[in-house]
């Protein structure tokens, strides 16, 4: 009853890295594309997670950890960074930030 | 606990679609959530209990509710939900996913063809992961101080707002 097989853990991670995949590449919205972001960390952390159980090893787990270390940092400078765009641009949309557009 | 594990699983796929196709900001965050503790829940079946808490605590508790926090800030209105369904048309969205799914194929067709290996959901509690953290990996968490300390101090700096001082004579942008 405790036989989970290990590719049905690789395969909820790799569906869940092409969901955030896909919403990245469709999204105008900044927001909404960092939250994308979010998704597919997440699944490459249950990756990880899943190569520890397989082993049987700590050290799937100690990368999750440095995996969420990277997100809460990341999400906290895009959000100030956004917040900034909207204040400047006055919208949320990706497109309208081209001043550096050659 | 394999039954659980594709509970878990279904409603973690099943809200993150719901996630990806909201046009309201605050409702794809609630399924976020929802996705989250689903992904926490796939975690203990796996063995890994303390990461499930980490899971619940910090993306789906600390993240999620920054999140909220900023489009609160943002202050958006009934128009920002017309101009996302009008951004998400129809044309913009086949290209993308036709082309994820091309690939995502490929992966699962290549996992498929492995020699099928079974978890055993072994618990490793948080004292393993501990002792491997502050063993072998102790330069990993140094790394991991520095690196949250850099967010700190370049959120403070972008999050900044200029403040606008008004004279009576002129006026002037103050840094």
């Amino acid at each position: 009853m405790n036989i989970i097989p290990a590719e049905y853990g690789l395969v909820l991670a790799s569906v869940l890295f092409m969901l955030g995949l896909i919403s990245l590449l469709i999204r105008r919205n900044i927001v909404f594309m960092l939250i994308s972001v979010e998704i597919m960390l997440n699944a490459a952390g249950l990756a990880f997670i899943v190569a520890g159980s397989r082993w049987g090893q700590a050290d799937g787990q100690v990368m999750f950890l440095f995996i969420l270390t990277m997100a809460a940092a990341e999400v906290s400078v895009g959000l100030a960074l956004i917040l900034q765009i909207y204040h400047q641009l006055k919208t949320l949309n990706s497109d309208e930030a081209s001043k550096m557009k050659g | 606990m394999l039954i659980i594990f594709y509970i878990a699983s279904a409603v973690a796929i099943i809200s993150t679609l719901l996630v990806i196709t909201q046009h309201n900001l605050v409702h794809a965050l609630l399924y976020l959530v929802v996705s989250f503790l689903a992904v926490a829940m796939v975690f203990y079946v796996l063995g890994a209990p303390f990461i499930a808490a980490l899971e619940v605590i910090i993306y789906a508790g600390a993240i999620v509710v920054l999140m909220i926090f900023v489009i609160m800030m943002l202050n958006l209105r009934q128009e920002s939900v017309e101009q996302e369904k009008k951004w998400l048309n129809a044309q913009i969205v086949v290209g993308p996913t036709i082309l994820t799914i091309v690939l995502a194929g490929e992966l699962l067709y290549m996992l498929s063809t492995e020699t099928p290996i079974s978890l055993t959901g072994e618990v490793i509690g948080a004292k393993a992961v501990g002792i491997s953290l502050y063993g072998p990996y102790v330069i990993g968490v140094e790394l991991s101080g520095i690196l949250l300390m850099a967010g700190i101090v370049g959120a403070y700096h972008l999050g900044r707002q200029k403040k606008k001082v008004t004279h009576r004579f002129l006026e002037k942008q103050e840094e």
